[in-house]
């Protein structure tokens, strides 16, 4: 909660110098986000292969499946900033409401025989019911006891899943997919450039709603809930509200985004609903950047395509030619991820969003043309 | 009636497990405001230290002393990582509540990686003495040894833990400090000598619980640890944080409902009405049944 009180204020006398190529990465800057968009939504129709980056060329299925986890897990992280980053509250339940929606429409889909809008519409209602209940109860704690408490719900959900009561969930198998109820332009390896597309625009969905609440006055009373939630008590707003609205629109974003992960993996499998899930949202906040516009995204695509590219960095040839004590660990993903995260926390507490005022002074010995370094 | 005594001694099984994971969470959480992940950490370094030990530590092995003497070094490794982790990692941070809790989320997920890739993620078959394979029949219910060791081993840390607390010098510091830790520094006296204490008392207390939790299962896995640990949460809120006793009663509260709905009822649902429990606890008595307030 204290997150945003240690990074520093960009110091006013570096704006004010009158640099001319300054001003002009100034008036594009605004329209970066719209380059990125067009370009991320065009990336389907090239060719262009990136060795060792991806294994295929973009407009390969496999490229196109990790691309489109990627923006999923952007998106998720971006939802689970709402309440961590900008408003201070520490959940640690937050893969229940994306195992929601991803249980919840693959049941109703596979189980029940709705078709998938139907099922979508519904399992997002439930998600942010499920939210609702919850957080009312969760949020009559505060600090470590929320945390506790909504991972004690998050529990329960797991340990529904796992149960397989009257055979709904497929238990430890997961449910796979049943696809005469999704229209056919989801179905098939050679459609997954429109799951692509449905997982960019569930990224610039949350997006939208993320930045248009915090700039909307709930976001300011937000802030002031993160920042002194005593203060915003004494003006006379009921704190308790606030966060139970943060908490419901991040509940309800999530299982919308479990719906989109569930369509691209087609089917559920129980490893979503653990802690672990709600951990590597936390893990991709914090790297990003929390409370800022763009870290979040950034940090959750990264966490994605490290967690699934790192296993073949660990199988490597590079790396198993390091004596076995370095190969063992450099082979699991989740330690580079966690110490890489460790190392974050100490020494870049502001994540990758804080990056360009932190290479503010090395950017200031090098000539204009280091501006570019500082465009995340 | 066996039936029901069976599932009384097992319940007090799985409780003995918590308690000895929760007293430190607690002691730690009570005392320097840390909510450990990296608990669960504590527990897998003391079973796979133990694992290791006897087989390759001179003089230990699965049986009699041998084994004594594996367990006794799962427990200092347990208790030696506790003590490095607050030294390096969690010192530098004191009075930053959420970065702390990140570092140890961290450590969890790194550490349990690092035991995956060293020990491989499979379940290692775990030594233990012949005699803790049998059962000893009490009044008609065939008991499992492992489980009574179990027992007889979290009653003795609380007494210990108890004991020590209660008579000597740093259980009146650590005591008071769970109370008022800004009242004790004022006093000169140094606190964070405690919060290392604190750490490596609840490490060797996990370790234990991995040693005799491998005795108990018959196995090892890196996972072992986080999977106990979201019970040990609940315990701790439930019984109070910074309360070894609350911890205590709370454990066997939650081992028993376990054991007993989940055998009565479908399985599954002991763990469902634990939750439930805790959702209760915290809406009308929310610092737990003995302790000090669970939300500050």
């Amino acid at each position: 909660m204290t997150e945003l009180k240690t990074t520093p204020a960009p110091t006013a006398e570096r704006a004010a110098e009158p640099l001319p190529a300054r001003n002009r990465w100034r008036m594009l800057r605004p329209w970066l986000p719209l380059v990125a968009l067009a370009l991320f939504a065009l990336l389907p129709y090239s060719a262009i292969s990136l060795p060792g980056v991806f294994d295929g060329p973009f407009n390969s299925p496999g490229t196109l499946q990790l691309l489109a986890l990627c923006l999923v897990f952007g998106g998720l992280a971006a939802g689970y900033d709402l309440l961590f980053g900008r408003t201070g509250l520490l959940s640690f339940g937050h893969a229940l409401y994306f195992a929601a929606g991803v249980y919840g429409a693959d049941i109703l889909i596979t189980r029940v025989g709705l078709p998938l809008w139907s099922a979508a519409l519904l399992a997002l209602s439930g998600g942010a019911i499920l939210a609702a209940l919850i957080g009312a109860v969760a949020l009559r704690t505060t600090g470590i006891a929320f945390a506790m408490v909504t991972l004690a719900f998050a529990q329960v959900g797991a340990v529904l899943v796992a149960r397989d009561f009257y055979g709904l969930t497929g238990g430890e198998e997961g449910l796979p997919l049943d696809v005469s109820g999704v229209p056919e332009f989801f179905i098939g390896v050679a459609n997954t450039v429109n799951l692509y597309w449905l997982a960019l625009a569930y990224l610039v969905l949350v997006i939208f709603v993320v930045h248009r609440v915090s700039a909307s006055p709930t976001g300011r009373v937000l802030a002031g809930l993160r920042d002194d939630e005593r203060r915003v008590g004494v003006l006379g707003l009921d704190p308790y509200r606030f966060k139970l609205v943060a908490f419901t629109l991040a509940g309800t974003l999530a299982a919308a985004g479990g719906v989109v992960y569930m369509l691209l993996v087609g089917g559920a499998s129980p490893h979503i609903t653990s802690a672990e899930l709600t951990l590597s949202l936390l893990v991709m906040v914090v790297l990003g950047g929390p409370g800022t516009r763009w870290g979040p995204v950034l940090g959750g695509m990264l966490y994605m395509y490290l967690d699934h590219r790192l296993t073949a960095f660990g199988t490597s040839s590079m790396v198993d030619a390091l004596p076995s004590v370095l190969s063992r660990p450099l082979s699991e993903p989740l330690f580079v991820l966690g110490t890489i995260f460790i190392l974050a926390v100490y020494f870049f507490p502001g994540g990758m969003a804080s990056l360009a005022d932190r290479l503010g002074p090395l950017r200031r010995l090098l000539p204009a043309k280091g501006d570019s370094t500082g465009s995340r | 009636m066996s039936t029901v005594l069976l599932l009384t001694l097992t319940g007090l099984g799985l409780a003995a497990l918590y308690f000895l994971v929760a007293s430190g969470l607690s002691l730690v959480f009570g005392l320097a405001d840390v909510l450990n992940f990296a608990h669960g950490l504590f527990l897998s370094v003391g079973a796979y230290a133990t694992w290791w030990a006897s087989a390759n530590l001179p003089g230990a092995g699965p049986e009699g002393f041998g084994f004594v003497l594996a367990v006794v070094f799962g427990v200092l490794a347990g208790a030696v990582v506790a003590i490095l982790v607050e030294l390096v990692m969690i010192r530098p941070l004191y009075s930053r509540t959420i970065e702390q809790v990140l570092v140890t989320v961290g450590l969890s997920l790194a550490g349990v990686a690092l035991l995956q890739a060293t020990w491989g993620a499979d379940p290692r078959i775990f030594p233990r003495p012949e005699w803790t394979q049998k059962v000893t029949p009490v009044l008609g219910a065939n008991i499992p040894n492992s489980m009574i060791l179990l027992i007889v081993a979290a009653v003795a840390v609380l007494a210990a833990l108890l004991a020590f607390l209660r008579y000597t010098r740093y259980g009146l510091v650590i005591r008071a400090g769970v109370e008022n830790r800004e009242m004790v520094t004022a006093l000169g006296i140094d606190v964070r000598k405690a919060f290392t204490l604190v750490f490596a008392i609840g490490g060797a207390a996990a370790a234990l619980a991995g040693a005799l939790g491998g005795v108990y299962f018959g196995s090892v896995s890196p996972g072992q640890g986080s999977s106990l640990l979201i019970f040990a949460f609940i315990v701790v809120v439930i019984g109070g944080l910074g309360s070894v006793t609350g911890s205590a009663y709370a454990a066997v509260a939650v081992g028993l409902v376990q054991q007993f709905v989940n055998y009565y009822g479908t399985s599954g649902l002991g763990d469902i009405c634990v939750v439930a429990m805790l959702a209760i606890v915290l809406l009308l008595r929310p610092q737990g049944i003995a302790g000090k307030a669970a939300t500050a």
